[in-house]
């Protein structure tokens, strides 16, 4: 590998940020968020549609850019990053995976490294590598395009691409919303695997509460655009704030259908 | 006089033509693709300047091909008689659909996919060259492949001011109220523009990656 160029320090901090979008009237979508994501941790955001979830994921990457206050990545302001290496730092996954339909699996997982200028030999390993943290045959799928995988497949491969240049802080986006509920579990159980295996500082967008209790080592509340909670798993069902009763009890309305 | 009799007696004279015609198609579409591909690139992020190259590229569009190119005669460097003012002219038509098919491709792209590119750590340049030229490359073909079409029949009414090519025997035929004289100059174009048809779509087809 080439000399390692700076990475952010797996920390993220919220610091009184507010996002308002000028063009939509001021519209406020967040609202003076302040927590601090530690190293390792394993953050899930809730909420329903419309809270700002994904507005709050995207100002971390600087896809968005916070209002007001401010948002620290390593301890230092997303807006004095050079925002190529905030982003190359971090991984991204999306629910619609965004996987480039031009390109097979193997030059899809390997686009952050191809941009690093790995090396040829330390990117093919590395593709093995991350292949096989999700669980898909490198060999058997490097050629392939995304159009020739079934929507778990290319979930799997979006994880992979997203780990691929080894970032600390990885940002997931509703990740499994999309997927049948069996596949679904399947690549729950891939995620808690590899979150352990890891060690690295995710973030995690879902409106399904058991999704992100079972997942995450903490869990957030957003109601819109402010934090109405934030508790470990164990403690989050027992919290009585309304807003949390009220997610709580509209989420067992939908116990049994997966959200 | 049959045609094929007329066919047999002038064929150097309409294989000439025939080549005149395709260096003025060639020509024309070169300079065509060199100009509106990477016009089409520049106004995916520039909205003031796109208003005006798409105004502008229409504007040619409608002004019927004869007139453009009595137009053209008069003005200085880029006019007069000849295959230089053809060409002038035939650039002018094929912009519009190559313009309009680079820019349509360029931006009718999966936003999930761009937004993946740029949470990656693209530049904006490598966002372009890497996902969306790739992506619209199909688009573009297809542009290509309308203004080639348009083209090689338009190119039949550079005749009219000396640049030579099938239209030669169109105008002719016309003159000598001959249908034999016409047909063989309207006959190889149409072929012609069948060809370049049908071969271009099949590289397009090749090429659809959406």
């Amino acid at each position: 590998m080439p000399e390692p160029a700076p990475t952010p320090e797996p920390t993220i901090e919220f610091r009184h940020a507010s996002y308002i979008i000028p063009a939509n009237q001021g519209r406020s979508i967040l609202n003076d968020i302040s927590f601090r994501i530690a190293e390792g941790e394993v953050v899930s955001i809730i909420g329903r549609s419309g809270s700002g979830k994904t507005s709050l994921l995207k100002l971390i990457n600087r896809i968005h850019r916070h209002t007001s206050g401010d948002v620290l990545v390593g301890g230092k302001s997303v807006s004095a990053w050079d925002v190529i290496r905030l982003r190359r730092g971090i991984g991204y996954v999306v629910q619609e995976t965004g996987l480039f339909p031009h390109l097979t699996v193997r030059e899809n997982v390997c686009v952050v490294p191809e941009l690093e200028q790995w090396p040829k030999d330390s990117s093919r390993q590395r593709f093995q590598e991350v292949m096989a943290l999700v669980g898909l045959n490198p060999n058997e799928y490097a050629e392939r395009f995304p159009r020739e995988l079934s929507g778990g497949q290319r979930q799997r491969v979006g994880v992979a691409r997203a780990l691929a240049a080894d970032p600390r802080i990885l940002l997931m986006d509703e990740p499994f919303g999309a997927l049948d509920p069996i596949t679904r579990a399947e690549l729950q159980k891939v995620f808690l695997d590899l979150s352990r295996r890891v060690s690295k500082t995710i973030v995690l967008v879902t409106h399904d509460l058991r999704e992100a209790l079972l997942l995450g080592t903490r869990a957030v509340l957003l109601d819109r655009g402010c934090i109405a909670a934030s508790a470990a798993p164990e403690e989050f069902l027992k919290l009585e704030q309304p807003a949390v009763r009220e997610f709580i009890a509209a989420s067992e309305l939908r116990l049994g259908q997966p959200a | 006089m049959t045609l094929w009799y007329f066919f047999a007696t002038h064929r150097h004279e309409i294989l000439a033509a025939i080549e005149q015609h395709l260096v003025l198609v060639v020509i024309s579409m070169a300079i065509a693709i060199g100009i509106s591909v990477p016009l089409g690139m520049v106004i995916v992020s520039r909205p003031h300047l796109r208003a005006l190259a798409m105004a502008l590229a229409n504007i040619f569009q409608t002004i019927p091909s004869l007139a453009l190119f009595g137009f053209l005669i008069p003005l200085p460097f880029i006019g007069g008689i000849g295959a230089r003012t053809a060409i002038v002219a035939l650039v002018l038509y094929a912009l519009l659909p190559i313009l309009r098919n680079t820019y349509v491709g360029l931006t009718t792209i999966d936003p999930a996919v761009l937004e993946a590119a740029e949470a990656m750590g693209m530049t904006e340049n490598q966002v372009m060259f890497r996902v969306r030229l790739p992506l619209a490359k199909s688009f573009i073909l297809a542009g290509i492949r309308t203004a080639t079409v348009i083209t090689i029949g338009i190119a039949t009414i550079a005749a009219a001011i000396g640049a030579g090519g099938l239209g030669t025997f169109i105008f002719r035929g016309v003159a000598m109220v001959s249908n034999v004289v016409i047909l063989a100059g309207a006959i190889p174009a149409a072929i012609l523009a069948l060809l370049a048809d049908y071969s271009l779509g099949f590289v397009e087809h090749r090429w659809k990656v959406r």
